[in-house]
């Protein structure tokens, strides 16, 4: 790729560039073998399954998609999840994913490769694992040269944090939409660099397909108008930027509309607005510099105090409109989740659902040196050589380092959107590190060999710092690419192009090392590197390739395979009829519709508060409540997880004050309160009798006691409080091997309802005299 | 549903010599019935009211309630389809019989006549119970009424009742109104008003109560009043249907025959109402009256006759049922106008009353409701007397498809106006621009 930029063919500089060329590319394509292969561990310890939740719920309209097609899909109304409400999933999915898989599905099966659309869910997310790490590659050359991109892609490839998301299986929204963040990043730097409206409108696609992908779309129109904002303001206002940021706002709003989940949430709602302030602001700021090229600067000055005013107030009125929308919307404009990132307690304070789930709470520090490892120690070092020089590009990926740090802290899940940015600093890091050992080395060989011949040293001290990739090339591109701008701004920007070269030359031979010290340095950045690949792999391998639907655990014995979910579900869609409707805590929605075939009442999609406070109310009510409940929306089996025999401590009495407090929410009645004694959480027999007559409790420790007489919970490490009780309105009708998932049914309404006298009997004496002195009129 | 109960039709017809006597969905009416007496002295004591019964053809066993043979069903089958017991003393039942048999055996859809009287045993009690139907608990107690008693009643003691509060319904009791009051002599019985499965069929008059007529009340009665039910009806979830009778000598010849007068009353009748009275009961209870039968729910967009997998919202629909009354002999269509129907998604969102041919095809029209989700078509048909009807059909509702909006909304032609206008004029400024020099 750098080969059009080599000058003159034939000369021993071009040759080494083609030569550097071709490697590079062989580099690269040993970098997706890489990404690709390294997520392969699930399929090889475990199977070719599709993992966890999300994934089944995608997987499932991949399947509906390749069998019914586009228009189908997007008018899917699915009568399976949310009963009695119904989704419209064609209205309110991500489509991106879907389409990506179904598409690759229909290519190969055109030409006649005959792969099941499951394997093809399974393999995208490591596909676009290769392609996402070539993006990097694409990025970080953009910023500082095809070395540090190289650096960059290898370390994307592996960085665990992205792992995680995408793993042979792992059949989830971020599984294309990190290719898709970077690719956008990329054309937008790309532009930004060229100034070309092509890159502008590709840009403007790349933005569209992950609108297509994922919500974190939200994140990309934030930042790069910050980023525009802050060349602004900066003084680096250029015809270029004008171009990057202007088109990708119009024709992106425009293509970001198309999409139904987004729709006019792309005009109305405030993730949006910092995106169309900054173009007001662009437009103001280019119409000041044409402006300024057509007045004298006496009218100029004029001019400036007029629109200054005028600007005042017009910016005064909008921001006033703004805030009165804003401020008139429920929520403030925000949704939940985006409240959550601006104010990290937001969520666990109003809105239960968005914390109970695990990847929405803040992560501890032991997991970013888990997600990222020694990324995170090269990161500064990345951000100060972003600094020298700064241009366009690097402030950018300065601003996106920034920006991730932040949200990351805020969620979990975010992490993700860390990873490429500390891949892409870390890379620019090395990259550079490697620069200055090895030209101080070549240059302290070349002093030692021909310390005599003047001429040679001459051309290896030019050379060296050129040809050893980055940062030679860099300032070569700078000055290229500075050279574009508008006349006007010619002299403005001309200063800072130049002075860098200027100081980097003499940066460059104070950066002359000592060879020693080089050549340790240089081995201990290669042992950090291996420490990385080291970590990456046992990440790959151990942390983050369960697919938790099958569970493994090894003991003295041996392995032991835990396949209780896939075994329940089977014995849904084999022994329920096909219109039942199944009730379980959402976690388990998608898998149920999924795998089992069965109408659920709530799923992971979790857009109706109510629907799942219903069911949370249910599970915390006492049985003829929770039976009542249910067969008002035509329950007819209930679900359970249920870990404490073998200790799976995810299970549904460990997520219960979750329903607890999301029921709680809607429903006054069921107090957080009532099911702790003293601010514990207990089970024991020491908990509430609330806690012990709830329908998750009876439900998931009903006969328990018989297997080991004693009934220890193995999760919560005690024994249970109420240990030998009766259902009166559900019956068990399935547990798994290891108990891990229950199924009750509801029995159905008595047939006769009883009289009383037997009742009566007991109390005979008691209730007689009471009554009749009460009742007695004689008397 | 249907093609069900056609293929039992067609095999009922093969085997119409064995069959013709059971009891099928498609003819409910009981056929051989097990009639269980602690005496066997009661078959020819109350044999008017058996004989009624088999001239309308039942096949009717008699039993002694201690017979060690005794047996409701062999190898899973049930033998009978109908239970009568007279046998208020009887402490246990032989065989295999108890009151949880008893209750399977309604449970099952099979019917029960029950009759206790003064000192019923703790075992027809417990059936009663089971029933719903509590009976007093001093098991020496019966009904007495110093004002609606029967002038023939010679021991002066006011316990043979005359009553007439009979419920108010044709097909409980037949269309023919029962015009003599009812003897009674027997054990008084009550209610919970919460139960609604159960129904006072003939109840006391407000100056009854329930007390041992022999002795000297020490304390005052615990039933009193129009609480106090005489005779009642239970028809369970299942429309298995139950009678419960606090007197067996309300069947007997002796009351049927015996001539009535109310006390404070001038009319005087030649017989009591005691047999139409257990005779039209006995026709509701073994189902030869008030058996509704419905076909299934039929559905489509008006103009189509195929029923469709989902409607759109705003569709315009059909929806009709076919409900027939069993007459005794042969079905008949059902004519009433309170028959309605839910399009239920949580709730109902349509409420509709059918409307009907007077040929068992009910059917009405509507549109469907601005809103998605998965609603039910349900016909739920609870009439006092008839069996319960409870139907349901699901069906989805889909919003719009992306092209069933509509294209052009002439309110919003201004704007096309504006966007076209703008897009030619910048055409032409651009034009205007680069080239006019």
């Amino acid at each position: 790729m750098a080969a059009l930029e080599s000058p003159q063919p034939g000369t021993p500089t071009a040759m080494r560039n083609a030569f550097g060329n071709v490697l590079s590319v062989l580099i690269l394509v040993l970098i997706g073998v890489l990404a690709f292969s390294i997520r392969l561990f699930s399929v090889i310890k475990y199977e070719s399954v599709i993992h966890e939740f999300d994934p089944y719920f995608n997987y499932r309209v991949t399947q509906f998609l390749s069998k019914n097609g586009i228009y189908e899909f997007w008018n899917w109304f699915d009568d399976r999840t949310w009963y009695p409400l119904g989704r419209v999933i064609g209205g309110t999915v991500y489509p991106g994913l879907t389409l990506t898989a179904g598409t690759i599905w229909w290519v190969l099966n055109s030409l006649n490769i005959p792969l099941s659309v499951e394997t093809v869910c399974v393999f995208t997310a490591p596909v676009f694992s290769a392609f996402a790490s070539w993006a990097t590659y694409l990025l970080t050359k953009e910023v500082k040269g095809s070395g540090a991109g190289l650096a960059a892609a290898a370390l994307l490839a592996m960085v665990p944090s992205y792992i995680s998301r995408s793993v042979a299986g792992s059949y989830d929204n971020e599984a294309v939409a990190i290719f898709a963040l970077i690719f956008t990043f990329y054309l937008y730097i790309k532009t930004l660099n060229t100034g070309s409206l092509f890159y502008a409108t590709l840009n403007a696609l790349a933005y569209f397909y992950m609108v297509c992908s994922w919500g974190g779309y939200t994140f990309i129109i934030n930042l790069i108008p910050m980023h525009a904002l802050l060349c602004i303001v900066t003084g680096r206002y250029s015809p270029r930027l004008y171009i990057a940021y202007a088109p990708l706002v119009v024709l992106g709003t425009l293509l970001a509309a198309l999409v139904p989940v987004v729709g006019f949430n792309a005009v109305l709602t405030s993730e949006h607005f910092a995106s169309f302030l900054v173009f007001i602001i662009i437009h103001v700021v280019a119409l000041v510099y044409y402006i300024k090229g057509i007045l004298s600067p006496k009218m100029f000055k004029v001019a400036v105090t007029l629109v200054v005013s005028i600007g005042m107030v017009v910016c005064f009125i909008v921001v006033a409109i703004l805030v009165a929308l804003v401020a008139s919307s429920p929520t403030g404009g925000w949704s939940g989740r985006s409240l959550s990132l601006l104010d990290p307690t937001y969520a666990s304070k109003y809105i239960p659902i968005i914390a109970s789930v695990s990847e929405h709470q803040p992560p501890t520090w032991p997991s970013y040196f888990m997600d990222i490892n020694v990324l995170a120690f090269l990161v500064p070092a990345g951000i100060i050589a972003c600094f020298s020089p700064l241009s366009d590009a690097s402030s950018f990926v300065v601003l996106y380092i920034v920006m991730s740090v932040y949200f990351s802290g805020v969620m979990v899940r975010l992490m993700l959107v860390l990873a490429p940015a500390a891949c892409i600093m870390s890379g620019i890091a090395l990259s550079q590190a490697f620069d200055v050992f090895t030209g101080s080395i070549k240059y302290q060989l070349g002093a030692l060999s021909n310390s005599t011949d003047d001429t040679e040293d001459n051309t290896s001290t030019n050379n060296a710092p050129k040809d050893d990739a980055s940062a030679g090339k860099t300032d070569k591109g700078e000055e290229i690419v500075k050279e574009r701008p508008s006349k006007k701004g010619k002299k403005k920007e001309r200063e800072p192009a130049d002075k860098p070269s200027v100081k980097s030359k003499i940066k460059k031979k104070a950066l002359v090392l000592p060879l020693e010290a080089s050549i340790v340095a240089l081995l201990l950045l290669i042992m950090l590197g291996a420490f990385y690949v080291i970590h990456c792999v046992w990440a790959a391998a151990e942390a983050y390739s369960a697919p938790s639907i099958v569970l493994t655990s090894q003991s003295r014995d041996g392995l032991h395979v835990f396949d209780d979910f896939r075994e329940s579900y089977a014995w849904l869609s084999h022994n329920t009829d096909v219109d039942d409707k199944v009730a379980s805590w959402w976690d388990y929605g998608y898998q149920t519709t999924a795998m089992a075939n069965r109408t659920v009442i709530v799923d992971n999609n979790t857009w109706n508060n109510t629907h799942i406070a219903t069911v949370g109310t249910a599970m915390s009510s006492p049985e003829k409540a929770a039976w009542e409940i249910f067969n008002s929306l035509d329950v007819k089996y209930v679900l359970v997880v249920f870990g404490g025999l073998i200790g799976y401590p995810s299970d549904d009495i460990n997520k219960f004050l979750w329903m607890v407090r999301i029921g709680g929410g809607v429903f006054p009645h069921i107090k957080e309160a009532d099911y702790l004694r003293d601010g514990q959480y207990r089970i024991d027999s020491e908990a509430t009798p609330t806690m012990l007559n709830c329908l998750m409790y009876k439900l998931s420790y009903y006969r328990f006691v018989e297997t080991d007489g004693k009934g220890y919970d193995r999760v919560r490490r005690t024994e249970i409080g109420k240990k030998n009780f009766k259902l009166t309105h559900f019956e068990e009708v399935f547990t798994s091997h290891h108990w891990m998932v229950r199924i009750y049914k509801l029995k159905p309404p008595r047939n006769r309802i009883r009289g009383r006298a037997k009742k009566l009997k007991s109390k005979t004496s008691s209730g007689l005299s009471s009554k009749s002195v009460k009742k007695n009129p004689w008397i | 549903m249907m093609n069900l109960s056609r293929s039992v039709a067609l095999i009922s017809l093969f085997l119409l010599p064995l069959l013709s006597f059971s009891f099928s969905v498609d003819n409910p009416t009981d056929r051989r019935v097990l009639v269980l007496l602690d005496d066997l002295s009661l078959k020819s004591s109350h044999s008017i009211f058996f004989n009624t019964l088999k001239s309308r053809g039942f096949d009717l066993d008699f039993k002694l309630a201690e017979d060690s043979k005794l047996a409701l069903q062999r190898y899973g089958q049930y033998l009978y389809d109908g239970l009568i017991i007279f046998a208020p003393s009887t402490e246990r039942l032989g065989g295999s019989l108890d009151s949880k048999s008893i209750a399977d055996f309604v449970d099952s859809g099979r019917d029960l006549i029950l009759s206790a009287d003064t000192y019923a045993s703790d075992l027809i009690r417990g059936i009663a119970t089971e029933c719903g139907v509590d009976f007093d608990e001093d098991s020496s107690a019966m009904v007495i009424d110093h004002t609606s008693f029967s002038v023939s009643d010679v021991d002066g003691d006011h316990t043979l009742i005359a009553s007439d509060d009979f419920v108010k319904s044709d097909v409980i009791l037949g269309k023919t109104k029962i015009e003599a009051p009812v003897l009674f002599r027997g054990v008084a019985h009550s209610l919970n008003p919460s139960n609604n499965l159960v129904l006072k069929v003939l109840s006391a008059s407000p100056s009854a109560y329930s007390a041992n007529p022999s002795s000297m009340l020490s304390s005052p009665p615990q039933l009193t009043g129009s609480a106090i039910s005489l005779v009642s009806v239970m028809q369970a979830r299942n429309n298995a249907r139950v009678v419960i009778s606090g007197s067996v000598q309300l069947f007997s010849d002796r009351l049927i025959r015996s001539g009535v007068q109310k006390a404070g009353s001038p009319n005087q009748y030649e017989k009591s109402g005691n047999e139409q009275f257990v005779t039209e009961l006995s026709k509701w209870v073994f189902h030869e009256r008030g058996h509704l039968k419905a076909g299934s729910l039929v559905h489509h967009r008006v103009g189509e006759t195929d029923e469709p997998a989902i409607y759109r919202i705003k569709d315009d629909l059909e929806f009709s049922v076919e409900i027939y009354e069993w007459s005794g002999k042969s079905w008949e269509p059902y004519v009433a106008n309170d028959v309605q129907v839910q399009f239920y998604m949580m709730s109902p969102y349509v409420l509709k009353t059918l409307s009907t041919d007077k040929k068992g095809l009910f059917h009405t029209s509507f549109k469907v409701p601005d809103v998605y989700g998965v609603f039910q078509f349900k016909v739920e048909y609870e009439k006092l007397g008839y069996s319960t009807l409870s139907l349901s059909k699901q069906i989805p509702v889909r919003p719009y498809r992306h092209n069933e909006y509509e294209r052009f909304i002439p309110t919003a032609y201004p704007y096309y106006g504006a966007c076209f206008t703008t897009m030619a004029g910048f055409f032409v400024f651009s034009f205007v621009y680069l080239y006019h020099k």
